[in-house]
């Protein structure tokens, strides 16, 4: 069985039916590329993996555990879904990092918050914690900017914080939605960087991104979607090299040009 | 009469007035924000209760409740909520003021909150923050850097529509300087406004600070 299977999500808003039966399956440590063109509802499949939609039917199935499954009647508390989404983590598009705290608490603040509902024997001391976040940001290359306010950086330093915050939560499958996407061109390379050194055995990471080498070069997988539904996927060599559906022929035609 | 001596009547109309002040503030600002969560709320029927009652305090003259809430409880119920002693005006004033600024607060508070982008809040639910996590953690103090200045000009016109109380006969500064224009004296009135002068500009070098101790971050 797949480490994460996801299985027939449909969603629509109002009467516009933006996801239409989506389903894949990904093992742990792969990285998984999604293309497709605006409004093919890439963002509203990341936002329904962590939880920010609810879909309407399907089922999100990680590890073997049934972490969302829209047949069962009885709607999940607050707090079940809370737990079931710290399996996912999310870097938006806009970064929405905290502007009022340092670099270091947007990194640590969640770490604190779940540390202090924990019993006392398992809790992290502060200097524990604070090493994490030293530790996270050397990682994306930003150790020297501690105790830095988000407005005091630039847009790929803010980025690369906001993975930092990310990985903070130890996430089983790290999304990214289009980080890249906010950026000036000459801010997409560090950022872009970052998000391949993260590349190890058991992180598992899907990524929405319309930079097709990064998808060629750092992607197990490759996923082009259409109007809610996925049109194409396999390997990048495949999907790139040889589409076989007229819709990823186009797209990639046009992007590639 | 002599200068210290209208000083000193004046400085009692005063403290009259700062009384009057500081309740406003203390029970309008945690009612206005209990008010726009009100008016925010998802269940409709609350969400028009609140809006509607909002529009009609800020509507309606505050010199109209101000009689509303002195006179009208003894006309209907036939008994005194405010006896018509001087405890029992400044107590009428001091609700007529809660409800009216607790209504204008709302909207600032409201102002404030729906300013917040959406991303702040998913990013905390991402982190498997609760809700009042991010209330507090996240949006709280983005909040309050937004509504420091609406907040600073709402404050400042609290401190001179206190004057306003005389109309239910408060002896606020206004209401003595009134008196002693009776005996012909008018000076008395100007002076009294040196005193809501130098109130105001305290009041706006506080906020002043405040503003440039939130002024460490943009956004
Ligand atoms: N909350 C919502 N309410 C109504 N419609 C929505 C909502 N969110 C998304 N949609 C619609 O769903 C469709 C898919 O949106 P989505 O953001 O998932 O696309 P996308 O593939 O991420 O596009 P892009 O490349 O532009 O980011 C769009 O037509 C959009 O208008
Ligand atoms: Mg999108």
């Amino acid at each position: 069985m797949a480490f994460l299977q996801v299985e027939e999500i449909e969603k629509r808003f109002g009467r516009t039916e933006v996801l239409k039966g989506v389903d894949f399956t990904l093992e742990k440590g792969e990285v998984l590329a999604i293309i497709g063109s605006s409004g093919s509802g890439k963002t509203t499949l990341l936002r329904c993996l962590n939880f920010l939609e609810t879909p309407d039917r399907g089922r999100i199935v990680l590890n073997g555990d049934v972490l969302f499954d829209a047949s069962e009647r009885k709607k999940a508390s607050e707090s079940d879904i809370r737990r079931k989404r710290l399996h996912f983590g999310l870097v938006f598009q806009q970064f929405n990092l905290f502007p009022q705290y340092s670099v270091r608490k947007n990194i640590t603040l969640a770490v604190e918050l779940l540390n202090k509902k924990l019993p006392a024997q398992e809790r992290k001391s502060r200097e524990d914690i604070a090493a994490l976040g030293s530790e996270l940001l050397k990682r994306v290359g930003l150790g020297e900017k501690m105790d830095s306010y988000p407005c005091e950086l630039s847009g790929g330093q803010q980025q690369r914080v906001a993975i930092a915050r990310a990985l903070a939560l130890g996430p089983d499958v790290l999304c990214f939605d289009e980080p890249t996407s906010a950026l000036d061109p000459e801010l997409t390379g560090e950022v872009l960087r970052v998000i391949r050194e993260l590349k190890s055995s058991d992180r598992t990471m899907i990524v929405v991104t319309h930079e097709m080498e990064f998808a060629r070069g750092v992607a197990d997988k490759v996923i082009f979607m259409a109007d809610g539904v996925i049109e194409e996927q396999g390997t990048p060599q495949e999907v790139f090299g040889s589409p076989r559906s007229e819709k990823a022929k186009a797209f990639l035609a046009n992007i590639l040009k | 009469m002599s200068f210290v001596d209208v000083t000193l009547q004046l400085l009692q109309g005063f403290e009259v007035t700062l009384k009057l002040f500081a309740l406003t503030l203390v029970f309008a600002l945690p009612l206005g924000l209990v008010i726009a969560f009100g008016s925010m709320s998802r269940w409709r029927p609350l969400r028009y209760l609140i809006r509607t009652f909002v529009w009609v305090i800020r509507g309606v003259p505050l010199m109209l409740q101000l009689f509303l809430v002195f006179y009208v409880p003894g006309m209907v119920f036939d008994a005194h909520i405010f006896a018509p002693t001087s405890e029992g005006r400044f107590t009428a004033a001091v609700v007529a003021f809660v409800i009216n600024y607790a209504c204008y607060f709302s909207e600032i508070y409201r102002g404030g909150i729906e300013g917040i982008p959406r991303g702040q809040y998913e990013a905390g639910q991402v982190l498997g923050m609760t809700k009042r996590e991010i209330f507090f953690k996240v949006v709280l103090m983005q909040v309050v850097k937004r509504i420091i200045p609406p907040m600073s000009n709402e404050v400042i016109t609290l401190v001179k529509d206190t004057a306003l109380a005389r109309v239910i006969s408060v002896i606020e500064i206004i209401k003595v300087a009134e008196q002693l224009m009776s005996k012909a004296i008018i000076w008395p009135l100007f002076y009294a406004g040196l005193f809501y002068l130098v109130f105001v500009g305290a009041l706006t070098l506080l906020f002043g600070f405040i503003e440039r101790k939130l002024d460490y971050y943009r956004g």
